[in-house]
């Protein structure tokens, strides 16, 4: 079948068999920041948003999200143009391996486009479908409640805190 | 020598972090190769088999399948999968597929196909012929006469016994009055459980040829090099055709030591002359990868009434499952990194591990530390109530002190005696006066519970660790200097999401006056960089640092020396800072202009050093944990409060990593305490491989966690540091034991600590018995 999607802003027509994963597909099509790490949607590295919705794609059918619009981590910042997040997560050290940073980036996103000042206790339930096992999470609460300050213009973009220079 | 740090104490920006959190950096399943093959593992559903007979014919014709290996098609070569240095201590029990099956998961052949589904089908449509063994399930019953025997192959290499099941053995004595100055004796047994170490990216590995035909494996480990020694051994290939990269990987706390898929994969690969990769299903992760070695642990102590501990006498039996990975070394230690803490007279270790049929032990964070410091400090905690001293006053009048050695250093290394070493940096007094302030010890601990039904109390634990291991590891780097005063980092480090590509660049730049920017970091592949033992042992920042440090050395020698020439001046007492050599005179070069010169103009050649490093010294890092929980006394849940882990890791060269690896390490050693645990049910099928039955904390759970760093200054590390990664996994459970008792008066010597088990306790110590 062909599946019509808004990806990341962009309208994508691909052709797809019926049982095909949305996590696979995106993978096979070259998006490969939402990862793999359970296929039983326990972990969340793999989540995307949908319709503004984050969901894990390693339980969604490709074909479900035929007419939607699919954010995956690749549209929501890069590297010469990081979201606030993105910023944030590096800035505090709430990066570690990295592999499930994708899936709490958008879990987070989609907790500030509804709730931009967050408590804590917002912010732990935004993420508790997604499991980290290096940073025991301190570190990217911290990094969402930077980012909610920068978002609401609380906190100018590039903070100087933990820059790179050493200097 | 301590001096100022510009760059190595800063927490400055994980060198790859953006490109994680963006999504570009390219983990093993990242990397596209044309053609990939997808490669299965038949898994053994009997605890103990032989396999009589293996009929493929069914598989090979589903379309797509491309290759099916059994241990007919593989070279039978006794071998490790432990992922350690050469020689390893780990007996050679395993080969690529094997004629027996001795755990549920065990492999028994593997398929590579075009495409996942067809290698799936295959798989389902092999059809085995097992002869079934009865299987030792309990490792309290392994070494009985009458137990079967699992490694019954007249092939395997350096089992101290086969006929007993034992895989490994250690102990030693030192004293020879044991209890007899004692004023009190304790004595208990403690069992830990089976556990994962969950890395998010399972363990996966793909291999290939490249255009010169040689084989690349591209693969989520923590040892490169080994991966590549290994994998010669375990096929018989020759070792310069294999090529081991490490890309972004996927989190490993040990797990990814083990070389588990690489001799398989680089096995389907040279027979089917394609690309193929196998990636492990969580399932397969959780039970038929590694786990933490359970352990039964039996702590006896001698106490004088003033406070002074006479005697430790441990006696550990270790179950290590149906392969020997890290027996020796693991059961080792369980003493070597616990009993140094604490003076006594009289010291005895006695180690066992042995066999069953059950899933394999392996590295994780702590290292049998964890499982030790357990029984270790409870007890502790025990004596000091005995006699009515504060927990905190008796730790500090016990424990080692800066300048003090302990006998158990040189009686104990890693599976053979170890190095005498005289602790030359200790913040642990500290760290107890820091944590017990933030927990607020004195107003908690003791006194009223309150009469509801939920009863709060704290606890601590106090822990120590080493940093490598001395005699043996040895890491090595080389730099290189480019015309824009940017330099190439090379080493054979491997940065497993722990953020030591970042810290070993600080360490470069501190000595060569630069930005953290400046260095272009390159680790972990085996054709390109130097060698090294990899991540593992706490030595990384440790050890390899130092190779970094001593490489950068030697670059800033040619640099000085270069700078001499062009200004015909002895650059005797130059600096290098802010990108420039600032000779005495006065004047400045920039590090571009003498990298010009050197490369085009004057005396023309490449600046650029190498150096390898080995310590006959492992510093142990110093902790103090402390934890409150709440303990329902209704349903026998404990939650957790707040937690807080002040550590002692010499020089912190990035603070924020620094902390991000201990509060990774807590809450790991929380949930392990709490809720992790692999179930077997009477057939040795494990009930729980999901992550919806195997629970790890997630965000909502987590509590809250902080960390204090207690700088001390380790003259043997690279500006002064010590090892912080796995020091921390070990607190949690003892600190918890320790504050449910100070709750509820229960001293569990069982783990995990679940409601069953508190609420069990309770209601034992209502009527009046012990509840351990």
């Amino acid at each position: 079948m062909k599946l019509q999607m808004k990806l990341n802003g962009q309208q994508v027509e691909w052709e797809v068999v019926g049982n095909e994963l949305l996590l696979d597909l995106l993978r096979d099509r070259g998006f490969h920041g939402t990862k793999r790490g359970c296929e039983n949607g326990d972990c969340g590295c793999c989540a995307v948003q949908i319709d503004g919705k984050t969901l894990n794609s390693c339980i969604y059918l490709a074909g479900q999200a035929q007419g939607r619009a699919v954010t995956t981590i690749e549209g929501v910042g890069t590297m010469k143009k990081p979201h606030p997040l993105q910023t944030a997560l590096v800035e505090t050290g709430g990066v570690q391996c990295g592999f499930c940073i994708p899936g709490i980036i958008l879990s987070a996103k989609e907790l500030l486009e509804a709730t931009p000042n967050p408590k804590e206790t917002d912010i732990r339930e935004a993420l508790d479908g997604n499991l980290c096992r290096c940073t025991g999470y301190t570190k990217q609460f911290e990094a969402i409640k930077n980012a909610a300050k920068v978002l609401t213009g609380k906190k100018p973009r590039g903070s100087k805190a933990a820059s790179g220079g050493g200097k | 020598m301590k001096r100022k740090l510009v760059t190595a104490s800063k927490s400055v920006k994980k060198v790859d972090a953006l490109s994680m959190a963006t999504g570009r950096a390219l983990y093993v399943d990242d990397f596209q190769v044309p053609g990939m093959l997808i490669g299965k593992v038949l898994r053994s559903p009997h605890a103990h088999a032989k396999i009589l007979k293996i009929d493929a014919s069914e598989a090979k014709k589903i379309p797509g399948v491309v290759c099916v290996l059994t241990h007919k098609d593989v070279p039978r070569i006794p071998h490790t999968t432990a992922g350690q240095g050469y020689p390893e201590p780990s007996p050679y029990d395993t080969f690529i597929l094997d004629n027996k099956v001795r755990y549920v998961g065990d492999r028994v052949a593997a398929v590579a196909a075009e495409t996942r589904d067809a290698a799936e089908r295959a798989i389902r449509a092999i059809d085995v012929t097992y002869e079934v063994l009865p299987a030792v399930l309990d490792c309290e019953r392994a070494m009985d006469p009458d137990a079967p025997k699992i490694h019954d192959e007249d092939d395997a290499l350096r089992i101290p016994d086969a006929d007993r099941n034992l895989a490994a053995e250690m102990g030693f004595t030192i004293g020879t009055s044991f209890f007899e100055k004692a004023d009190y004796i304790f004595d208990r047994k403690f069992v830990t459980h089976y556990a994962q170490h969950c890395p998010i990216e399972p363990h996966i590995t793909m291999a290939y040829f490249d255009e010169q035909d040689r084989l690349v494996i591209r693969t989520s480990t923590q040892v490169p090099f080994h991966a590549r020694r290994i994998v010669a051994q375990a096929l018989r290939y020759p070792l310069k055709k294999i090529r081991v990269i490490k890309p972004r990987i996927g989190g490993g706390f040990g797990a990814k030591q083990e070389v588990l898929l690489e001799p398989l994969v680089a096995a389907l690969a040279v027979k089917t002359h394609r690309p193929v990769k196998i990636e492990l299903t969580r399932a397969e992760e959780t039970s038929a990868s590694r786990t933490r070695h359970p352990m039964v642990i039996h702590l006896r102590a001698g106490l004088k009434k003033d406070g002074i501990i006479t005697d430790l006498d441990m006696d550990v039996l270790s179950n290590t499952g149906a392969y020997g990975s890290h027996a020796l070394t693991v059961a080792c230690n369980t003493g070597s990194k616990v009993l140094p803490l604490y003076r006594a007279d009289n010291v005895k270790f006695d180690a066992k591990a042995v066999y069953t049929n059950l899933p394999v032990g392996g590295a994780y964070r702590g290292y049998g530390a964890t499982q030790a410091a357990y029984p270790m400090e409870c007890l502790i905690d025990e004596m000091a109530e005995r006699i009515g001293m504060d927990p905190l006053e008796f730790r500090k009048k016990n424990h080692i002190q800066e300048g003090e050695s302990s006998p158990v250093f040189k009686q104990l290394g890693e599976g053979r005696e170890g190095v005498a070493q005289t602790i030359m940096s200790c913040g642990l007094d500290r760290c107890i006066d820091l944590g017990a302030k933030e927990i607020k010890w004195k107003e908690k601990h003791g006194g009223d519970k309150g009469k509801g039904p939920l009863k709060r109390g704290v606890g601590v634990a106090t822990l120590m660790q080493g940093s490598s291991i001395p005699g043996i590891d040895m890491g090595a780097a080389s730099i290189k200097m480019n015309e824009d005063g940017s330099f190439n980092l090379l080493m054979g480090a491997t940065d497993l999401g722990t953020g030591s590509d970042t810290v070993l660049a600080q360490i470069a730049a501190e000595v060569l006056g630069v930005r953290t920017e400046d260095i272009i970091p390159y680790s972990s592949d085996t054709d390109m960089t130097p060698f090294d033992v990899g991540a593992y042992a706490s030595s990384t920042t440790y050890l390899s640092g130092m190779a970094v440090k001593k490489a950068a050395e030697e670059v800033k020698a040619q640099i000085l020396k270069v700078a001499g020439q062009m200004l015909d001046v002895d650059p005797t007492g130059s600096k290098l800072q802010d990108g420039m050599v600032v000779l005495p005179n006065g004047r400045r070069l920039t590090l571009a202009e003498i990298s010009l010169q050197s490369l085009y103009i004057l005396d023309q050649h490449q600046i650029m050093g190498s150096s390898s490093h080995i310590t006959t010294a492992s510093p142990p890092p110093f902790a103090a944990h402390f934890a409150e929980v709440e303990v329902d006394t209704e349903t026998g849940k404990v939650e957790v409060i707040k937690y807080v882990a002040a550590v002692d890791c010499g020089t912190a060269i990035n603070p924020r990593l620094a902390e991000g690896q201990t509060e990774g390490a807590v809450l790991n050693g929380i949930s392990y305490a709490l809720t992790e645990e692999i179930c077997f049910d009477s057939k040795g099928r494990p009930r729980n491989s999901t992550w919806t039955h195997y629970k790890i904390f997630n965000a909502a759970e987590a509590p809250p966690l902080k960390t204090i760093l207690v700088p001390t200054w380790e003259p043997t590390g690279p500006y002064g540091a010590k090892s912080v990664s796995e020091i921390s996994i070990n607190g949690p459970m003892p600190c918890l034991a320790n504050a449910i008792y100070d709750a509820v008066g229960i001293r569990l010597t069982e783990a995990p600590f679940t409601p069953e088990k508190v609420l069990k306790a309770l209601r034992l110590k209502a009527r009046g018995r012990r509840t351990d």
